[in-house]
Protein backbone atom coordinates (compact mmCIF):
# COMPACT_ATOMS: atom_id res chain seq x y z
CA UNK A 1 0.00 0.00 0.00
CA UNK A 2 1.56 3.49 -0.98
CA UNK A 3 0.62 6.19 1.97
CA UNK A 4 1.08 9.61 2.32
CA UNK A 5 1.27 11.31 5.25
CA UNK A 6 1.27 15.08 5.65
CA UNK A 7 2.42 16.81 8.87
CA UNK A 8 5.93 14.75 10.60
CA UNK A 9 5.37 15.61 14.29
CA UNK A 10 4.55 12.93 16.54
CA UNK A 11 2.05 11.47 15.16
CA UNK A 12 2.95 11.88 11.55
CA UNK A 13 6.62 10.75 12.08
CA UNK A 14 5.73 7.26 14.65
CA UNK A 15 3.37 6.75 11.96
CA UNK A 16 5.67 6.76 9.24
CA UNK A 17 8.29 4.42 11.13
CA UNK A 18 5.09 1.70 11.81
CA UNK A 19 3.54 1.83 8.26
CA UNK A 20 7.36 1.16 6.69
CA UNK A 21 7.89 -1.30 9.19
CA UNK A 22 5.02 -3.19 7.99
CA UNK A 23 6.05 -3.30 4.75
CA UNK A 24 4.06 -0.16 2.85
CA UNK A 25 5.81 2.22 0.72
CA UNK A 26 5.07 6.07 2.71
CA UNK A 27 6.11 9.16 2.20
CA UNK A 28 5.81 11.59 5.19
CA UNK A 29 5.44 15.76 4.01
CA UNK A 30 7.05 17.98 6.49
CA UNK A 31 6.83 21.90 5.87
CA UNK A 32 9.13 23.46 8.81
CA UNK A 33 12.77 22.32 7.00
CA UNK A 34 15.11 22.41 10.29
CA UNK A 35 12.22 19.17 11.38
CA UNK A 36 12.40 17.78 8.57
CA UNK A 37 16.25 17.68 8.72
CA UNK A 38 15.62 15.98 12.04
CA UNK A 39 13.33 13.23 9.94
CA UNK A 40 15.58 12.48 6.74
CA UNK A 41 18.42 11.42 9.03
CA UNK A 42 15.81 8.26 9.95
CA UNK A 43 13.61 7.72 6.94
CA UNK A 44 15.81 9.61 4.27
CA UNK A 45 14.26 9.50 0.78
CA UNK A 46 10.42 8.73 2.83
CA UNK A 47 10.18 12.30 3.88
CA UNK A 48 9.67 15.12 1.89
CA UNK A 49 10.05 19.26 2.75
CA UNK A 50 7.07 21.23 1.43
CA UNK A 51 3.34 22.86 2.45
CA UNK A 52 1.30 19.63 1.76
CA UNK A 53 -1.74 22.38 1.27
CA UNK A 54 -0.01 23.14 -1.73
CA UNK A 55 -1.21 20.92 -5.02
CA UNK A 56 2.47 20.77 -6.89
CA UNK A 57 3.99 19.67 -3.41
CA UNK A 58 1.28 16.97 -2.78
CA UNK A 59 1.80 15.69 -6.59
CA UNK A 60 5.48 15.39 -6.22
CA UNK A 61 4.86 12.76 -3.42
CA UNK A 62 2.98 10.48 -5.63
CA UNK A 63 -0.93 11.51 -4.49
CA UNK A 64 -2.06 10.39 -7.83
CA UNK A 65 -0.96 6.87 -6.88
CA UNK A 66 -1.66 7.01 -2.93
CA UNK A 67 -3.62 4.61 -1.63
CA UNK A 68 -4.39 6.48 1.60
CA UNK A 69 -3.61 9.95 2.73
CA UNK A 70 -3.57 10.94 5.77
CA UNK A 71 -3.18 14.39 7.22
CA UNK A 72 -1.92 14.60 11.06
CA UNK A 73 -0.47 18.06 11.24
CA UNK A 74 -1.36 20.50 14.07
CA UNK A 75 -3.94 22.61 12.07
CA UNK A 76 -7.23 21.47 11.44
CA UNK A 77 -7.93 23.67 8.41
CA UNK A 78 -4.85 22.21 6.90
CA UNK A 79 -5.81 18.55 7.71
CA UNK A 80 -9.13 19.19 6.21
CA UNK A 81 -7.92 20.70 3.08
CA UNK A 82 -5.49 18.33 2.78
CA UNK A 83 -8.09 15.56 2.71
CA UNK A 84 -10.71 17.27 0.64
CA UNK A 85 -7.98 17.58 -2.07
CA UNK A 86 -6.54 14.19 -2.10
CA UNK A 87 -10.34 12.47 -2.14
CA UNK A 88 -12.06 14.92 -4.81
CA UNK A 89 -9.27 16.60 -6.88
CA UNK A 90 -6.72 13.28 -6.80
CA UNK A 91 -9.47 10.54 -6.29
CA UNK A 92 -7.55 9.11 -3.66
CA UNK A 93 -9.50 6.24 -2.07
CA UNK A 94 -9.01 6.54 1.66
CA UNK A 95 -8.27 9.44 3.61
CA UNK A 96 -7.73 9.91 7.13
CA UNK A 97 -7.67 13.48 9.24
CA UNK A 98 -6.47 14.24 12.87
CA UNK A 99 -9.25 16.50 14.58
CA UNK A 100 -6.94 18.74 16.78
CA UNK A 101 -10.17 20.71 18.62
CA UNK A 102 -12.58 18.55 19.17
CA UNK A 103 -15.12 21.42 18.49
CA UNK A 104 -13.80 21.43 14.67
CA UNK A 105 -15.42 17.97 14.20
CA UNK A 106 -18.79 19.25 12.72
CA UNK A 107 -17.10 20.60 9.90
CA UNK A 108 -15.02 17.57 8.86
CA UNK A 109 -17.98 16.00 9.20
CA UNK A 110 -19.72 18.81 7.08
CA UNK A 111 -17.00 18.44 3.95
CA UNK A 112 -17.18 14.56 3.97
CA UNK A 113 -13.67 14.06 5.55
CA UNK A 114 -14.55 10.55 7.46
CA UNK A 115 -13.04 9.18 9.26
CA UNK A 116 -11.83 12.80 11.09
CA UNK A 117 -9.97 11.39 14.40
CA UNK A 118 -9.63 13.51 17.62
CA UNK A 119 -7.57 12.40 20.67
CA UNK A 120 -9.43 14.14 22.65
CA UNK A 121 -12.50 11.64 21.84
CA UNK A 122 -10.24 8.76 21.89
CA UNK A 123 -9.47 9.53 25.21
CA UNK A 124 -13.01 10.36 26.21
CA UNK A 125 -14.01 7.49 25.05
CA UNK A 126 -11.18 5.09 26.75
CA UNK A 127 -13.09 6.65 30.05
CA UNK A 128 -16.22 5.74 29.22
CA UNK A 129 -14.79 2.29 28.74
CA UNK A 130 -12.72 2.22 31.89
CA UNK A 131 -15.67 4.15 34.30
CA UNK A 132 -18.04 1.99 34.55
CA UNK A 133 -19.96 4.02 36.43
CA UNK A 134 -20.18 5.95 33.43
CA UNK A 135 -22.94 3.67 32.60
CA UNK A 136 -23.11 3.38 28.73
CA UNK A 137 -20.43 2.21 26.79
CA UNK A 138 -19.93 2.98 22.69
CA UNK A 139 -18.30 -0.20 21.12
CA UNK A 140 -19.01 0.95 17.56
CA UNK A 141 -20.28 3.84 15.92
CA UNK A 142 -21.69 3.34 12.29
CA UNK A 143 -21.66 7.16 11.15
CA UNK A 144 -22.39 6.14 7.48
CA UNK A 145 -25.01 3.34 8.32
CA UNK A 146 -26.19 5.69 10.74
CA UNK A 147 -26.23 3.19 13.70
CA UNK A 148 -23.99 2.15 16.69
CA UNK A 149 -23.44 -0.89 19.27
CA UNK A 150 -23.50 -0.17 23.12
CA UNK A 151 -22.51 -1.59 26.21
CA UNK A 152 -24.83 -1.12 29.30
CA UNK A 153 -24.47 -2.68 32.52
CA UNK A 154 -27.35 -3.77 34.06
CA UNK A 155 -27.31 -2.01 37.85
CA UNK A 156 -28.97 -3.71 40.67
CA UNK A 157 -31.59 -1.23 40.95
CA UNK A 158 -32.49 -1.18 37.14
CA UNK A 159 -35.80 -1.97 35.66
CA UNK A 160 -34.22 -4.11 33.08
CA UNK A 161 -33.52 -6.36 36.15
CA UNK A 162 -35.54 -9.35 36.22
CA UNK A 163 -37.61 -8.58 33.15
CA UNK A 164 -37.82 -10.97 30.31
CA UNK A 165 -36.08 -9.48 26.83
CA UNK A 166 -39.48 -9.58 25.15
CA UNK A 167 -41.21 -7.80 27.50
CA UNK A 168 -38.70 -4.75 27.90
CA UNK A 169 -40.34 -1.52 26.37
CA UNK A 170 -37.17 -0.51 24.14
CA UNK A 171 -37.81 2.46 21.69
CA UNK A 172 -37.94 1.74 17.71
CA UNK A 173 -34.31 1.00 16.68
CA UNK A 174 -32.87 -0.70 19.16
CA UNK A 175 -32.37 -4.25 19.82
CA UNK A 176 -30.61 -5.77 22.10
CA UNK A 177 -28.01 -8.26 20.32
CA UNK A 178 -26.24 -10.27 23.26
CA UNK A 179 -25.80 -10.80 26.91
CA UNK A 180 -22.21 -10.92 28.68
CA UNK A 181 -22.91 -13.20 32.09
CA UNK A 182 -20.11 -14.48 34.49
CA UNK A 183 -17.60 -13.22 31.69
CA UNK A 184 -19.33 -15.18 28.86
CA UNK A 185 -21.57 -14.05 26.16
CA UNK A 186 -24.78 -15.62 24.80
CA UNK A 187 -27.51 -14.41 22.26
CA UNK A 188 -30.23 -14.35 24.45
CA UNK A 189 -34.18 -15.60 23.23
CA UNK A 190 -37.67 -13.57 23.92
CA UNK A 191 -37.55 -15.37 27.27
CA UNK A 192 -34.40 -15.28 29.00
CA UNK A 193 -34.58 -13.25 32.22
CA UNK A 194 -32.21 -10.05 32.40
CA UNK A 195 -30.08 -9.80 35.55
CA UNK A 196 -28.52 -7.40 37.85
CA UNK A 197 -24.90 -7.45 36.46
CA UNK A 198 -25.61 -8.60 33.09
CA UNK A 199 -23.99 -6.60 30.50
CA UNK A 200 -26.12 -5.51 27.57
CA UNK A 201 -24.94 -5.37 24.36
CA UNK A 202 -27.56 -3.43 22.00
CA UNK A 203 -28.22 -2.07 18.67
CA UNK A 204 -29.43 1.39 18.24
CA UNK A 205 -30.26 4.23 16.09
CA UNK A 206 -28.25 7.25 17.13
CA UNK A 207 -29.66 9.46 19.60
CA UNK A 208 -31.66 6.97 21.16
CA UNK A 209 -28.63 6.22 24.26
CA UNK A 210 -30.55 8.17 27.04
CA UNK A 211 -34.01 5.93 26.72
CA UNK A 212 -31.32 3.10 27.10
CA UNK A 213 -29.39 3.93 29.76
CA UNK A 214 -32.86 4.98 31.45
CA UNK A 215 -33.87 1.45 31.00
CA UNK A 216 -30.45 -0.31 31.86
CA UNK A 217 -28.40 1.80 34.27
CA UNK A 218 -28.20 1.80 38.08
CA UNK A 219 -31.52 3.93 39.16
CA UNK A 220 -32.39 4.19 35.62
CA UNK A 221 -29.63 7.27 34.95
CA UNK A 222 -26.76 8.01 33.53
CA UNK A 223 -24.66 8.36 37.00
CA UNK A 224 -21.64 9.78 35.79
CA UNK B 1 -26.98 44.15 2.24
CA UNK B 2 -25.28 42.61 4.97
CA UNK B 3 -21.50 41.65 4.39
CA UNK B 4 -20.01 39.75 6.57
CA UNK B 5 -16.24 40.07 6.34
CA UNK B 6 -14.14 37.91 8.19
CA UNK B 7 -10.14 39.23 8.49
CA UNK B 8 -9.96 42.84 8.55
CA UNK B 9 -6.17 43.54 7.15
CA UNK B 10 -4.84 45.60 4.70
CA UNK B 11 -7.42 44.20 2.38
CA UNK B 12 -10.78 43.53 4.55
CA UNK B 13 -10.61 46.56 6.29
CA UNK B 14 -10.14 48.34 2.91
CA UNK B 15 -13.29 46.36 1.56
CA UNK B 16 -15.08 46.74 5.00
CA UNK B 17 -14.88 50.60 4.70
CA UNK B 18 -16.34 51.02 1.18
CA UNK B 19 -19.11 48.72 1.93
CA UNK B 20 -20.35 50.83 4.82
CA UNK B 21 -20.11 54.05 3.14
CA UNK B 22 -22.06 51.94 0.47
CA UNK B 23 -24.62 51.79 2.66
CA UNK B 24 -24.22 48.25 3.43
CA UNK B 25 -24.63 46.60 7.02
CA UNK B 26 -21.08 45.58 7.43
CA UNK B 27 -20.07 43.29 10.43
CA UNK B 28 -16.44 42.56 10.90
CA UNK B 29 -14.92 39.49 12.08
CA UNK B 30 -11.52 39.19 13.69
CA UNK B 31 -9.59 37.50 15.85
CA UNK B 32 -6.98 40.85 16.55
CA UNK B 33 -8.66 43.44 18.26
CA UNK B 34 -5.91 45.80 16.82
CA UNK B 35 -7.68 45.17 13.16
CA UNK B 36 -10.54 47.45 15.24
CA UNK B 37 -8.07 50.56 14.80
CA UNK B 38 -7.05 49.18 11.45
CA UNK B 39 -11.06 49.64 10.59
CA UNK B 40 -11.26 53.44 11.63
CA UNK B 41 -8.07 54.68 10.04
CA UNK B 42 -9.00 57.21 7.74
CA UNK B 43 -12.58 57.86 9.68
CA UNK B 44 -13.36 60.69 11.28
CA UNK B 45 -16.48 58.85 13.39
CA UNK B 46 -15.33 55.65 15.63
CA UNK B 47 -16.48 52.37 13.11
CA UNK B 48 -19.44 51.70 15.47
CA UNK B 49 -20.79 55.51 15.60
CA UNK B 50 -20.43 54.61 11.57
CA UNK B 51 -22.77 52.01 11.99
CA UNK B 52 -20.22 49.11 11.49
CA UNK B 53 -20.48 45.89 13.71
CA UNK B 54 -17.21 43.91 15.39
CA UNK B 55 -16.56 40.64 16.58
CA UNK B 56 -13.67 39.40 18.33
CA UNK B 57 -12.88 35.86 17.63
CA UNK B 58 -11.73 33.04 15.62
CA UNK B 59 -13.76 32.68 12.61
CA UNK B 60 -13.53 28.41 12.92
CA UNK B 61 -15.87 29.08 16.02
CA UNK B 62 -19.46 28.68 15.77
CA UNK B 63 -20.24 31.62 18.73
CA UNK B 64 -17.85 33.88 17.09
CA UNK B 65 -19.48 33.13 13.42
CA UNK B 66 -23.25 33.47 14.63
CA UNK B 67 -22.35 36.64 17.22
CA UNK B 68 -20.81 38.04 14.19
CA UNK B 69 -24.21 37.63 12.24
CA UNK B 70 -23.46 34.43 10.04
CA UNK B 71 -27.24 33.40 10.29
CA UNK B 72 -28.39 37.28 8.59
CA UNK B 73 -25.19 37.50 6.08
CA UNK B 74 -25.93 37.66 2.58
CA UNK B 75 -22.43 38.35 1.38
CA UNK B 76 -19.45 36.83 3.23
CA UNK B 77 -15.90 37.60 2.40
CA UNK B 78 -12.97 35.17 3.43
CA UNK B 79 -10.04 37.50 3.92
CA UNK B 80 -8.07 36.33 6.59
CA UNK B 81 -4.19 35.88 5.97
CA UNK B 82 -4.38 32.16 5.91
CA UNK B 83 -5.28 30.41 2.51
CA UNK B 84 -6.28 27.33 4.65
CA UNK B 85 -8.64 29.20 6.88
CA UNK B 86 -10.44 31.20 3.87
CA UNK B 87 -11.12 28.57 2.14
CA UNK B 88 -12.05 26.12 5.51
CA UNK B 89 -14.65 29.56 6.36
CA UNK B 90 -15.64 29.85 2.94
CA UNK B 91 -16.72 26.27 2.63
CA UNK B 92 -18.51 26.22 6.12
CA UNK B 93 -20.32 29.24 5.10
CA UNK B 94 -21.77 28.18 1.73
CA UNK B 95 -22.89 25.05 3.13
CA UNK B 96 -23.07 24.92 6.31
CA UNK B 97 -25.20 28.68 6.95
CA UNK B 98 -26.02 28.54 3.00
CA UNK B 99 -24.61 32.52 2.49
CA UNK B 100 -26.19 33.51 -0.70
CA UNK B 101 -22.34 34.98 -1.77
CA UNK B 102 -19.31 33.43 -0.66
CA UNK B 103 -15.87 35.32 -2.09
CA UNK B 104 -12.72 34.11 -0.40
CA UNK B 105 -9.45 35.37 -1.01
CA UNK B 106 -6.59 32.29 -2.13
CA UNK B 107 -3.27 33.80 -2.42
CA UNK B 108 -1.97 30.44 -3.87
CA UNK B 109 -2.94 30.58 -7.72
CA UNK B 110 -3.31 26.76 -8.13
CA UNK B 111 -5.96 26.38 -5.43
CA UNK B 112 -7.40 29.35 -6.11
CA UNK B 113 -8.36 28.06 -9.93
CA UNK B 114 -9.78 24.30 -8.61
CA UNK B 115 -11.87 25.45 -6.18
CA UNK B 116 -13.17 27.99 -8.50
CA UNK B 117 -13.96 25.24 -10.54
CA UNK B 118 -15.72 23.40 -7.08
CA UNK B 119 -18.16 26.48 -7.53
CA UNK B 120 -16.00 29.26 -4.58
CA UNK B 121 -15.80 32.26 -5.85
CA UNK B 122 -11.76 33.10 -5.33
CA UNK B 123 -10.18 35.83 -5.67
CA UNK B 124 -6.29 35.26 -6.13
CA UNK B 125 -4.25 38.86 -5.76
CA UNK B 126 -0.80 36.76 -6.62
CA UNK B 127 -2.63 35.53 -9.91
CA UNK B 128 -3.11 39.48 -10.78
CA UNK B 129 0.37 40.43 -9.58
CA UNK B 130 1.43 37.97 -12.26
CA UNK B 131 -0.35 38.94 -15.21
CA UNK B 132 0.55 42.65 -14.38
CA UNK B 133 4.42 41.61 -14.32
CA UNK B 134 4.16 39.72 -17.16
CA UNK B 135 2.27 42.83 -19.22
CA UNK B 136 4.95 45.04 -17.68
CA UNK B 137 7.33 42.61 -19.09
CA UNK B 138 6.19 42.11 -22.60
CA UNK B 139 5.74 46.21 -22.36
CA UNK B 140 9.68 46.51 -21.71
CA UNK B 141 10.30 44.22 -24.28
CA UNK B 142 8.12 45.35 -26.83
CA UNK B 143 9.44 49.00 -26.44
CA UNK B 144 13.22 47.46 -26.68
CA UNK B 145 13.08 45.48 -29.96
CA UNK B 146 11.38 48.38 -31.12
Amino acid sequence: MYVIIAGGGKVGWNLARELIAKGNEVTLIESNRSRYLTIEQELEHAVQYGDATELWVLERAGIQRADLAIAVTGDDEDNLLICQMAKEKYLCERIIARVNNPRNRAWFELLGIQPAVSATDLILRLIEHEVPSYGLVHLLDLRDEQLEIIEVEVGDTSPAAGKRVQDMPLPEGALIISLLRQGRGFVPKGDTVIEAGDEVLLVLDPGLEDAITAQFAPNGRMTA
Amino acid sequence: MFVLIVGAGRVGSQVARSALSAGHTVSVLDEDPLSHERLEVGMSTTWEEAGGLFTVGHAMEVDALREAGIEEAEVFIASTDGDNTNLTIAQIAQRHYEVPSVIVRVMDPARAAWYREQGLQTVCPTQHAIEMFQSAVAEIAGTGSA
